[in-house]
């Protein structure tokens, strides 16, 4: 899986431009309930007022304010404030001013100069320290009146009243409001900014502002930085769709060419030790599944933890208090998904079993339709699959209801978090540690985590399946083929008159413990047929898979003209070899294509000939499209026979000079095995004639016939010679042909 | 017979073969769906299916609502625990002494735990029924494709292959299963989750409920958009793997013949071709289905922002409290799931019906006719055999045997003899009743064969074919298969008599030896044997043997046919000759060309006749004519034969 991580070099550039597109995603997905909780606790609750401290004040209210401040403060205060009156036209910021306040108009206002965030750092805690001073004093006056008004909201006082009093509280030495100042010192300080800017409020109405106009400006002006990152997230995201998708497609391109490369350069050593269909499975399928992965692997498998991070810091950014609910929470998701997965898990292998096992029962009973019904067992095989059935609903319902456990359980859980949130906030709220905006993006951001770890959890669910493919990939690519050309070959001579020989030749299938040819020594004359008979496993084709190298000998060498088939390329070889095999293999396409398969040169008159020789004539006759009739994927619309004729045609439009039948005559009739044989006698003409057979009739006018047994060559001759001193040939004989037959 | 292994699972739309999803490459509803063709009628059929499990299914929906609503007056009430702790916090902040009201807060905790609690045990209860439901239709209509597998006449199965049925019961039940074990509950949870939030969004705020409901016609419109744009892609990806996957089947199928031709150039330029097709289709419908999500995402947060925005402005008015906008984001944040869902509905229902239909024709297929019983004593029978007037087609326009009569006296030999596809094994499918004549009359001993039970009739008959059926189970079992209360006595007598014995013993279990699935854990001769084995236990009446024994080493055929000649001692046999001893000392034989009985009579009648069997006789026998005089001359006659 590792290995094939090469794949991904090209796309490293857009891999990484792919994650900073992530990191924006994530970053504008996660600020939403930052604005979120901006709009509750400033547009809501302070009316749109993000500051403790005013931007403008009356000259009441600055005297007010400075009253309940200590001497530091005040002179802070006078550092950071202006006296703008009605008169101070010449100010470059008073047209300005006048609109936001336009009690300039008639009235001197203080102003203040400097409206960077530092100075709100140090101002507010100074205006939320005098706000809570100048209650708990209003409030110590009052206690000794009476009680009653101390339900009374503090934010409710008339300023107008209090303004009178002004120039008596301005009289009292400073010292008075030491002990409500201490007092206020207890109240947190996120409390007495709150309530500083319900004042603020009360001073900005008293310079002619629409507080109200201000709030709506405030949750809109937010809306709109919403919106903005919504769009910018959905971009990012489109983009991360993109690169991801192209990636993704990229890779899965790449790796199918090559694996088709590679195992088209596969020799059938190494085909028989995949197998044709995991070849075809590791080609297709596999490479799907590592297509889908990579998809989800960056949509999500790198999403979730960018996510899940930025959510944890965001969160614990608003309060590290309520962290531990957090670890709570996803905690009881993993236990929750390793439970179900380890009791469901064993199962679910369990049930592909019996899928399989149900799917054999069925397919066993319908390949013996026949035979179930001839011995009347029909009520034993519905038996036999009521039992697999039984067994398969049991596990598929065990697992399912194991899996529906889930879903309820998922969601209370995160229920349940979000009432956990609330409790333990509305706690730290009353402590005034947090205010409720955050606790709500607080619950906001406790989600995106519980759900970015579920994510995971069934990205870790997936990844172990893609490895798997992701490994029978590699076993593919990382094959060194055993048959390769020569580094400097030499030239197959054209003379048209070729003579093979085997020198030697000893061979063993890699790994096997015996040979499965000895020491086979033979000379195959051109314009001559050679045969090779034996029982199943004597080594027949095994022995002419050693002419066209989908093979290389063990010891000696097969040597055409002289040369060693090695030392040529496999090309030069092949062209001179026409190769039918045991089952008539043919592709898409049609008659036409099929037979220019041997020679994509051949006119019309050389397929058609070919075609006449191979009996292929009549079936090809027997259509409309004749030569153009279509051929299904793998010839499957034509019948064994037929197939066996076009390949052994397809070999002939060749005109080779080494012909291989490879028991390419099974699956014709008598007849046509007959006239088969008898017109391409003529046909081939000078070539060398090499044909591997089961039945004694198709071999027995061959001019050598080489009887093979257990790898080893126990006669070699003519059927005559053979019948007279070969006693495996005899057998062979005796079993297939009749007294008559063998007595001529 | 010669498609006796033609099983090849169809590929249907994008039902992948089971797992838990529904398939690959993309969300349901991307891929071009099937439908189905009698939507409403295979419907009703489906509903008929489950109208068994009324009860449960009441139930279900009971408990799905019931669940639903509870989770749906959460937000709201969580809601007011959120208000209260805001005006708290108002009240902390004026300093009036009130502060929060933790009890209240409390109490509307401990309740919506409550509710929480019951929504998930409902929906856990629902689940429950659901699945135990599903599975019962599923285990149910499994069971009824299989028994259905029985009861059906041959003829079905020339126009059907077997990967299809094995589809029915795999693809499309898997299909059903899943509708119901998933679809039907989300069903009637995304419609109450929708009702039920339009609700609580309405109780909320009107204003902000229109503005929620705007997003639905542009995620509508969105998803429509996307799904046309990406469907063609989606095909041509389709269409593009199957090509690829086809090619590369076809390619290392026919390795060594590709190689063998040079053809490696042009397969891989084929292929090139395929890839890069497929590489552009699926990236283009990858990204576009991919955009759903965050579409619906950015959807979903212009809803959020919007409801932000007017929650804010209302509750500045003093109309709305923050609970209740906390709550109506809960809402709207769910509301577009349920839409998507219900939007796919429709699909899942065409997918699902369609596979029901599939499975319903199936199990509404005519079946045999019905049967008879024997009105005589099967113990008598003897096993002569009468071929009176016979007529058959498998086409009622193609009439294949042709007024065909022939008296068989009890045990002798038949030997049908033939081309290959000459329609050989007609005669044993009407025999066997597989097939019913059109016209005349079969009879066994003076019986016609329609007078018999199908069992009963069958149980004369021994069957022995070149195509030699085994089934996953022990040796034993297999050879059981011939007689199922066969004593372990008798079944390894059968076997000593079918040379089987010996080389059991050389297996690893012996007789209790599995075979494997493929059966290729024995040899091809091997499972000749097992399968006359099994015959002899059977002990017909009447045998039916297939001599081919293509690749089988010569001497395991000498042991095939010791015990074919072991097993037709005494008994009337059919067999399908390929060995000229065989055909000389049959007392009858038939000779067959293109599904018709052209000639009959015995080895000497036919070749005086010199017609359609001398020459089939003759181009065998020429070969050791031919050699004679193979550098003299050819034969005269072998033109015509060629013809």
């Amino acid at each position: 899986m590792i290995k094939l991580s090469r794949y991904l070099k090209p796309y490293l550039g857009v891999l990484f431009i792919t994650l900073a597109l992530l990191f924006v995603q994530a970053i504008s997905d996660l600020n939403l309930p930052n604005y979120m909780s901006d709009i509750v606790n400033v547009g809501i609750q302070q009316n749109g007022i993000e500051h403790a401290t005013p931007e403008a004040i009356s000259e009441d209210g600055y005297a007010l304010m400075t009253t309940f401040m200590s001497a530091a403060d005040q002179q802070t205060l006078a550092d950071d404030y202006l006296l703008m009156s009605p008169d101070d036209t010449a100010n470059p910021d008073y047209q300005a001013t006048l609109e936001k306040f336009p009690a300039l108009q008639t009235e001197s206002i203080y102003v203040q100069t400097d409206t960077s965030a530092e100075t709100f750092e140090t101002l507010d805690p100074i205006f939320g320290s005098a706000t809570w001073t100048f209650i708990n004093y209003m409030r110590s006056l009052d206690t000794s009146a009476t009680d009653s008004s101390s339900t009374a909201n503090a934010t409710d006082l008339d300023f107008t009243e209090i303004y009178q009093a002004l120039p008596m509280l301005t009289q009292l030495p400073p010292a008075t409001f030491d002990e409500a100042r201490e007092q206020a010192a207890q109240t947190p300080e996120s409390m007495q900014v709150q309530t500083a800017v319900q004042f603020t409020k009360q001073f900005y109405t008293e310079l002619g502002v629409d507080v109200g106009a201000i709030q709506n400006l405030y949750i809109l002006k937010i809306g709109a930085i919403m919106l903005l990152l919504s769009l910018i997230a959905i971009l990012a995201a489109i983009g991360v769709g993109f690169f991801s998708a192209r990636t993704a497609a990229g890779v899965s391109q790449s790796l199918r060419r090559d694996v088709f490369r590679k195992v088209q350069s596969f020799s059938n050593t190494e085909f028989d030790k995949f197998s044709t269909a995991s070849l075809i499975t590791r080609n297709t399928n596999d490479i799907t599944q590592i297509q889908t992965m990579l998809i989800m692997g960056i949509r999500i498998l790198c999403y979730s933890p960018i996510l899940a991070i930025g959510g944890i810091i965001m969160a614990l950014r608003r309060t590290t208090s309520m962290g531990w609910i957090i670890v709570v929470a996803v905690l009881a998701i993993i236990v929750i998904i390793g439970v179900v997965f380890a009791i469901a898990m064993p199962r679910f292998k369990l049930i592909q079993k019996l899928v399989d096992k149900l799917n054999l029962v069925t397919r066993e009973s319908l390949t013996g339709l026949m035979v179930v019904r001839a011995f009347g067992n029909q009520k034993f095989e519905e038996n036999r699959f009521d039992a697999v059935n039984q067994d398969t609903t049991a596990n598929n319902l065990f697992v399912n209801r194991v899996m529906v456990f889930m879903m309820p359980t998922m969601m209370f859980i995160m229920n349940g978090v979000t009432l956990l949130v609330v409790w333990v906030g509305a706690q730290q709220i009353a402590a005034s540690a947090m205010q409720v905006g955050d606790m709500m993006a607080f619950m906001q951001y406790t989600m995106q985590i519980i759900f970015s770890f579920l994510m995971m959890s069934m990205m870790f669910i997936m990844i172990p399946r893609a490895a798997v493919s992701g490994d029978r990939i590699q076993e593919v690519l990382a094959v060194k083929p055993s048959i390769v050309d020569p580094a400097s070959p030499k030239k197959l001579p054209m003379n048209a008159q070729t003579t093979l020989a085997f020198d030697h030749v000893s061979f063993r299938y890699e790994g096997a413990e015996e040979d499965v040819l000895h020491d086979i020594n033979f000379v195959a004359n051109p314009g001559e047929t050679t045969a090779f008979i034996g029982s199943t496993g004597s080594g027949k084709s095994t022995l002419i898979n050693l002419i066209p190298r989908f093979f290389d000998v063990t010891s000696g060498a097969v040597k055409i003209d002289g040369i060693d088939v090695r030392e040529v390329t496999q090309h030069d070889l092949r062209e001179k070899i026409g190769y039918i095999p045991q089952k008539g293999v043919l592709f898409s396409g049609t008659v036409a294509s099929n037979l220019k398969y041997g020679d994509p040169l051949a006119n019309e008159t050389d397929l058609a000939i070919a075609a006449q020789v191979a009996q292929a004539t009549d079936f090809i006759e027997s259509s409309q499209d004749g030569f153009e009739r279509e051929i299904a994927q793998g010839g499957s619309n034509v019948s064994g026979g037929q197939k066996q004729r076009l390949s052994i045609a397809r070999a002939l439009v060749r005109k080779p000079d080494i012909y291989i039948f490879d028991d390419s005559f099974s699956a014709l009739d008598y007849k046509t095995d007959v006239a088969l044989r008898r017109a391409l006698k003529e046909y081939t003409g000078n070539s060398t004639v090499l044909i591997v057979a089961q039945r004694i009739n198709t071999i027995m006018h061959a001019e050598q016939i080489i009887v093979l047994d257990h790898g080893r060559i126990v006669g070699q001759g003519t059927h005559h010679e053979l019948l007279k001193n070969c006693t495996t040939y005899q057998e062979i004989a005796s079993s297939q042909l009749s007294e008559e037959e063998l007595n001529i | 017979m010669s498609d006796q292994n033609n099983i090849k699972t169809p590929k249907r739309g994008n039902m992948g073969g089971g797992g838990m999803g529904r398939g690959p490459g993309g969300p349901a509803g991307m891929m071009p769906g099937e439908k189905p063709k009698d939507f409403k009628g295979s419907l009703k059929k489906l509903a008929r299916y489950l109208s068994a499990y009324k009860i449960s299914l009441f139930f279900v929906l009971i408990f799905a609502v019931a669940s639903t609503i509870f989770m749906i007056v959460g937000p709201k009430i969580l809601g007011n625990a959120t208000t209260a702790l805001f005006e708290g916090v108002m009240n902390m902040i004026a300093d009036n002494g009130k502060g929060i009201d933790f009890d209240y807060i409390g109490q509307i905790l401990l309740l919506l735990l409550g509710l929480y609690v019951i929504a998930a045990l409902f929906s856990y209860i629902q689940g429950y029924i659901m699945t135990g439901v599903s599975m019962k239709v599923t285990y149910q209509l499994r069971r009824n494709i299989f028994a259905k597998i029985n009861r059906l006449p041959f003829k079905y199965f020339d126009k059907t292959s077997y990967g299809e049925v094995l589809s029915f019961l795999t693809n499309d039940i898997e299909t059903v299963n899943q509708t119901l074990n998933q679809s039907v509950t989300q069903i009637i949870t995304s419609v109450a989750t929708l009702v039920g939030i339009l609700i609580m969004m309405f109780s909320i705020s009107w204003q902000m409920t229109i503005v929620a409901l705007l997003i639905v016609p542009i995620s509508f419109v969105i998803v429509v958009n996307i799904v046309k744009k990406s469907q063609p892609h989606f095909s041509e990806q389709q269409t593009y793997l199957g090509h690829i996957n086809g090619h590369v089947e076809e390619m290392y199928s026919g390795h060594n013949v590709v190689k063998a031709f040079n053809g490696e150039e042009s397969s891989f330029e084929t292929f090139d071709h395929y890839n890069t097709t497929l590489y552009s289709s699926a990236w283009k419908s990858q990204f576009l289905s991919g955009l759903m999500m965050p579409m619906m995402t950015f959807i979903g947060n212009l809803g959020y922002v919007a409801v932000c925005i007017l929650g804010g402005y209302l509750a500045v008015n003093g109309r709305l409290s923050v609970g209740d906008i906390q709550a109506f984001i809960q809402y709207v944040r769910q509301f577009t799931q349920p839409i998507m869902q219900i939007a796919n509905i429709s699909n899942i229902l065409q997918q699902t019906t369609a596979a029901a239909e599939r499975v319903f024709t199936f199990l509404d297929e005519e079946e045999e006719v019905s049967e008879s019983t024997t009105a005589f004593d099967l113990a008598t029978v003897s096993g002569s055999v009468d071929f009176d007037h016979v007529n058959f087609g498998y086409n009622p326009d193609k009439t294949v045997i042709k007024d065909f009569s022939a008296h068989i006296k009890e045990g002798q030999k038949i030997a049908i003899v033939g081309p290959t596809g000459a329609g050989k094994t007609t005669i044993v499918k009407l025999l066997m009743r597989f097939y019913d004549v059109e016209s005349g009359a079969i009879l066994v001993d003076g019986h016609n064969i329609k007078d018999f039970s199908r069992g009963d009739l069958r149980s004369l008959f021994g069957m022995v074919l070149q195509d030699t059926w085994l089934y996953n189970a022990s040796i034993r079992d297999n050879i059981k298969y011939g007689r199922l209360d066969a004593t372990d006595a008798e079944v390894e007598a059968a076997a000593i008599a079918a040379q089987v014995d010996y080389f059991v013993h050389t297996l690893p279990d012996g007789y209790n030896m599995f075979l494997n699935e493929e059966a290729s854990n024995v040899s091809q001769g091997q499972k000749q044997l097992l399968t006359i084995a099994r015959a002899i236990l059977a002990d017909p009446k009447i045998l039916i043997l297939d001599e081919a024994t293509s690749s089988v080493d010569t001497r395991t055929e000498v042991l095939i046919q010791k015990a074919m000649d072991n097993l037709m001692e005494g008994r009337t046999s059919f067999v399908i000759a390929h060995r000229l001893s065989t055909i000389k000392n049959a007392d009858l034989i038939l000779v067959m060309n293109e599904g018709d009985i052209v000639e009959q009579g015995n080895h000497f009648d036919l070749l005086a006749a010199n017609g359609f069997y001398a020459k089939l006789y003759n181009s065998q026998f020429e070969k050791a004519e031919e050699q004679e005089n193979e550098l003299v001359h050819d034969l005269p006659n072998s033109e015509s034969i060629i013809s």
